[in-house]
């Protein structure tokens, strides 16, 4: 009958059970982030749609050539860049939320975490090397 | 006490029928955790006069057809807040809808009108109407709603101008139903979200000139459960049954700390 072989279990069911705060902005310039780029996006996706899909002939036009054409300007580079990141980003931080709403269990919420991001950087890398690395002259082989 | 009657076959002849009043069904979510393994509908057809509120129809029933039935209700008066349910599909307090206010227009092929009640949703179901709050009570500690003051204190009351207590008047009129937090569905996918009830009540000392610790309160709304989960869907006003704009109230204290300014 030792004193210290017991653990002391005290009930204290008034205490607090959340983690103190974390003292990050994040969340809040996550937010502020998903007004800014939701904005800019409404531009930039219609404007997209508005482009390849009604202006002159449409979507009939659309060929190599036009996109080569397209990307042979910087003022398009960065509009496809910019359309590229911001709804990559927007998109991925409202799956996130999405992730964080419904994920039951925290091991579930971790790898649908990781598949969303895995997903997010493979994207962005593939797509921004496309829109920097474009090649109009490939060789006919 | 006899068997278990199939559903909607209480006999309810006991209640009594005053001049005037109208046969309602009242659809009941009910749920008995020594013998239901899931809760389920069960109907009682209750004589109700317009005027009378649904608190009436549940206590007819707990005291006429079945007394296990399981709700809270201190003041029955609208203002302790122990009543809040599910009626109709909308939050509300049992003691404040009047039946007149739930009939339809006309009965539809000579059924007597539905009323459904059913406990409020996020927070979980000990018995029928009655729900365990202490998630609730706990996020609402956890923004320290009380007056946190410093230095020596006043040898009088600490005074404050009409324009400083308007801009925390709506707040300071809730009383911890949990009918907005258990309308808001981002509580009920995820139950660590501080929840509208818990910011209106920091809401109301993050903006009384009197308190000095707004910080502490907006650090810890400023988290990943805090304001920022907020989706503005509004089911958090239209619950109040105090008539409190709980999203002006959410968008306040995200305006204050996107500028750091209360």
């Amino acid at each position: 009958m030792t004193a210290q072989s017991e653990t002391l279990a005290l009930d204290k069911p008034r205490s607090p059970r959340r983690p103190a705060a974390r003292r990050s902005n994040f969340e809040l310039y996550s937010w502020v982030f998903m007004r800014i780029s939701g904005l800019a996006l409404v531009v930039l996706v219609l404007g997209h749609l508005f482009i390849m899909n009604i202006l002159d002939g449409g979507v009939h036009r659309l060929n190599f050539a036009f996109v080569a054409g397209r990307w042979a300007s910087p003022f398009w580079q960065f509009w496809d860049l910019a359309m590229l990141w911001l709804a990559q980003l927007h998109g991925g931080n409202g799956l996130r939320t999405i992730i964080d709403d419904y994920a039951r269990r925290d091991s579930t919420r971790f790898w649908l975490k990781m598949l969303l991001y895995v997903s997010m950087v493979l994207i962005l890398f593939v797509g921004t090397l496309v829109i920097f690395t474009f090649d109009p002259d490939i060789p006919a082989s | 006490m006899t068997a278990t009657v199939s559903e909607g076959a209480h006999d309810t002849s006991q209640i009594p029928a005053p001049e005037g009043s109208v046969t309602i069904t009242v659809k009941l979510l009910r749920f008995n955790p020594e013998q239901d393994s899931e809760p389920h509908w069960e109907s009682y057809d209750v004589p109700a006069l317009p005027t009378d509120r649904v608190l009436n129809l549940l206590f007819n029933i707990k005291n006429y057809v079945d007394g296990t039935l399981a709700f809270r209700r201190s003041c029955a008066h609208g203002i302790c807040g122990s009543d809040a349910m599910q009626i109709n599909g909308i939050n509300r307090l049992a003691c404040k809808v009047l039946v007149k206010d739930l009939l339809g227009k006309k009965d539809t092929a000579g059924k007597p009108p539905v009323v459904t009640v059913a406990p409020i949703k996020g927070l979980p179901t000990m018995k029928d109407l009655y729900v365990d709050m202490e998630p609730f009570f706990e996020a609402y500690r956890a923004v320290k709603p009380y007056l946190i003051a410093y230095g020596n204190e006043p040898t009088r009351e600490r005074v404050q101008s009409q324009a400083d207590r308007e801009r925390f008047d709506d707040t300071t009129k809730c009383i911890l139903c949990a009918a907005c937090t258990s309308s808001c569905p981002v509580y009920w996918a995820d139950g660590s979200y501080f929840g509208p009830a818990a910011i209106v009540n920091a809401h109301r000392f993050i903006f009384d000139s009197r308190d000095e610790g707004s910080e502490e309160r907006l650090d810890i709304l400023n988290d990943a459960e805090g304001v920022w989960r907020c989706r503005t869907t509004f089911n958090c006003t239209d619950a109040c049954p105090r008539g409190i704009q709980v999203t002006k109230a959410i968008q306040e204290v995200k305006r204050a700390l996107l500028f750091k300014r209360v």
